[in-house]
């Protein structure tokens, strides 16, 4: 768990990272970074050739000879290409040091990682936050509205420039999932084995309220100025904690509430009678919210909420779910949790039934914990014995030499 | 299904001949290699395993979350399921055999389950505790109270298994629903099959369990 800190003010502090930091990565980022001209533009759903524009990608461990180990990382909604080193922002260890790294599931010693910042993100791919070349100028809401399968499309521009036909696996979870089931529908024959954890084939209505509901926060901050407070050097901070704090709440469940904070007061033993963060849940909800604009553009969380919002891949597919996976040839591995609420069991199995109705061959794993939804990112021994035991039997059917890893 | 925590089989652990039980070896035997296959209510994903050994395809309904978690941290296609609801998701002709073993007796509705399975695969392996075995028979005659067994050991309230048959039982199943009978074969208490060729009335005394290749007959 991230340490409590004690938050002393009823409202939700200014950021300590310089928005230099943040906003110089936006464009330069700390990572590689794939370019693609006027010659490449990239297809937008919403009928949009957005060019020129910029995927900022890590890689760990090497691509063998015949290019048959390459593994992408596609990461949730706040997330970024920094899976397995230091962020470069917030200094903090990568996000998904649990799954990705030596003696992991994701082990850089047997496997080719790639991870990319998504297309609308905020770490170096272009977004929102990005400088628009016509105008010189942040792009702000003249960005276009982006959808997960233009992350996947942006995805395959740059797997294509990294050489690599057939990726061994694709990972995710959370968002990350939705766009690993959007690779397999859109470019089956190049996922040989699919990781699909805690995600869903399309955004619930109660998931599209809650979006609603941060994205309302962030606009209802004078700072946002119609997203363009980068214009005036401002950050509308307050609306992008609040919306942080209620996803936040999302993220978790109250079993797990209860047994991080319970009633328990923060650093006193009385209720002062004010609005002061007098519960430790209070107090960490609004460090989550603080910690969380240091690194994250408020236009950027506009446009990835909407992403999800959008996804539906039956109704890309004519309303039926399984023929978005006809014939399809890709091993996949599904995997829920019992206490996450936000993409429940439910979810996952209708895509199982989906899957098991084209004659996929499907793996689907629900593991309980009461760590809700964020039990992807935490360390759930169970879910990396499948992750890996999937992984190794995928990369045998595969001929993968088999290090062990 | 969970069925393993009411059917152990720990008795054969001294007959197996390798790491894989008996009648897994008998069920592994009548399936063609190459082919693809459905193992309903595959338990901890031994007898996947075995097929696994021989080539075969195979993949897995378990109702158990455990046992799903187990089967796909040994790297199988293994999803959670219930036989009874989920066989209707898959579509006609998806697998060459369909497995259900030591399950059937804990359906609700075994008729429709076996309906389903050879719908699904174009050949359905069956096998099931005897309810006509000798053993059987004589605790109710003499004892005057439900069978128990070292395979079937759960007291009458707390078993899984709700609808117990016979093998006689179940070749007039087989016979109403127009299902034909490729290979019929009765094993003994140690999972063993009585390779003689008895009339049925003999191996529904003498069968502990049945095990039935069946395909669909006329009329289907």
């Amino acid at each position: 768990m991230v340490g409590v800190k004690s938050v002393p003010s009823p409202t939700v502090p200014s950021p300590t990272i310089s928005a230099d930091d943040r906003s110089h990565e936006v464009d330069h980022p700390s990572s590689e970074v794939a370019l693609f001209g006027a010659e490449q533009p990239l297809r937008l759903d919403c009928g949009i050739d957005l060019t020129p524009f910029q995927i900022a990608y890590k890689t760990y461990g090497e691509l063998n000879a015949d290019r048959s180990n390459a593994v992408l990382i596609c990461h949730a909604l706040t997330g970024d290409q920094h899976v397995a080193n230091v962020h470069p922002v917030t200094g903090k260890p990568g996000w998904w040091e649990t799954l990705v790294g030596p003696g992991r599931p994701l082990d850089p010693g047997k496997y080719f990682i790639i991870c990319s910042n998504v297309i609308g993100g905020c770490m170096g791919s272009t977004g929102p936050a990005s400088i628009n070349p016509a105008t010189g100028k942040v792009w702000g809401l003249d960005f276009p509205v982006i959808t997960i399968p233009d992350m996947v499309r942006a995805q395959a521009m740059l797997i294509d420039r990294l050489g690599i036909d057939t990726l061994f696996a694709v990972v995710g979870g959370s968002m990350g999932g939705m766009q690993v089931l959007q690779w397999t529908a859109a470019y089956p024959s190049r996922v040989y084995s699919a990781l699909a954890i805690a995600c869903s084939t399309r955004h619930s209505a109660q998931n599209i309220a809650f979006h609603e509901l941060g994205r309302q926060a962030v606009m209802a901050d004078p700072d946002w100025h119609n997203g363009a407070y980068a214009d005036q050097g401002i950050h509308p901070h307050r609306g992008l904690a609040v919306a942080r704090m209620a996803a936040h709440i999302t993220y978790l469940s109250d079993a797990a509430l209860h047994r991080k904070f319970g009633r328990r007061m923060q650093d006193r033993e009385l209720p002062t009678f004010s609005f002061d963060a007098d519960f430790q849940v209070e107090s960490y909800l609004r460090y989550q919210g603080s910690s969380f604009v240091e690194r994250f553009d408020a236009n950027s969380y506009l446009y990835l909420t909407r992403a999800m919002d959008y996804f539906d891949i039956a109704a890309d597919h004519g309303g039926a779910l399984a023929k978005a996976f006809a014939g399809i040839e890709t091993r996949f591995c599904v995997v829920s949790f019992t206490s996450d609420w936000l993409f429940p069991t439910s979810e996952s199995r209708a895509l199982v039934h989906a899957l098991n109705a084209s004659s996929a061959r499907v793996s689907f794993a629900e593991i309980e914990t009461d760590r809700g939804h964020d039990a992807f990112l935490l360390d759930v021994p169970e879910f990396f014995d499948i992750s890996r035991a999937f992984l190794q039997s995928a990369g045998k059917a595969r001929g993968l030499t088999n290090k062990d890893g | 299904m969970s069925v393993q925590q009411v059917l152990p089989l720990n008795g054969l652990a001294s007959e197996q001949s390798g790491p894989f039980r008996a009648d897994h070896l008998l069920v592994a035997e009548m399936v063609k290699p190459g082919s693809k296959v459905l193992d309903v209510g595959c338990g901890d994903g031994d007898l996947l395993q075995l097929l696994e050994t021989r080539g075969i395809d195979g993949r897995g309904i378990e109702l158990s979350r455990e046992g799903v978690n187990r089967c796909v941290a040994k790297g199988l296609a293994v999803v959670q399921g219930d036989a009874d609801t989920d066989l209707v998701n898959y579509p006609d002709d998806a697998f060459d055999y369909v497995i259900l073993s030591q399950t059937l007796q804990a359906t609700r509705q075994p008729k429709v389950v076996l309906e389903n399975l050879l719908r699904i695969g174009r050949r359905a392996i069956v096998s099931f505790p005897n309810f006509g075995f000798w053993r059987m028979r004589l605790q109710l005659l003499v004892g005057g109270h439900m069978p128990r067994t070292e395979n079937l050991p759960a007291s009458w309230y707390d078993t899984a298994n709700i609808h117990f048959c016979t093998i006689k039982d179940f070749v007039e199943l087989c016979d109403e629903i127009h299902v034909k009978m490729e290979r019929a074969e009765a094993l003994d208490l140690y999972g063993r099959p009585l390779r003689l060729r008895l009339p049925w009335w003999v191996w529904n005394l003498f069968g502990e369990q049945g095990v039935f290749l069946l395909s669909r007959g006329q009329g289907k």
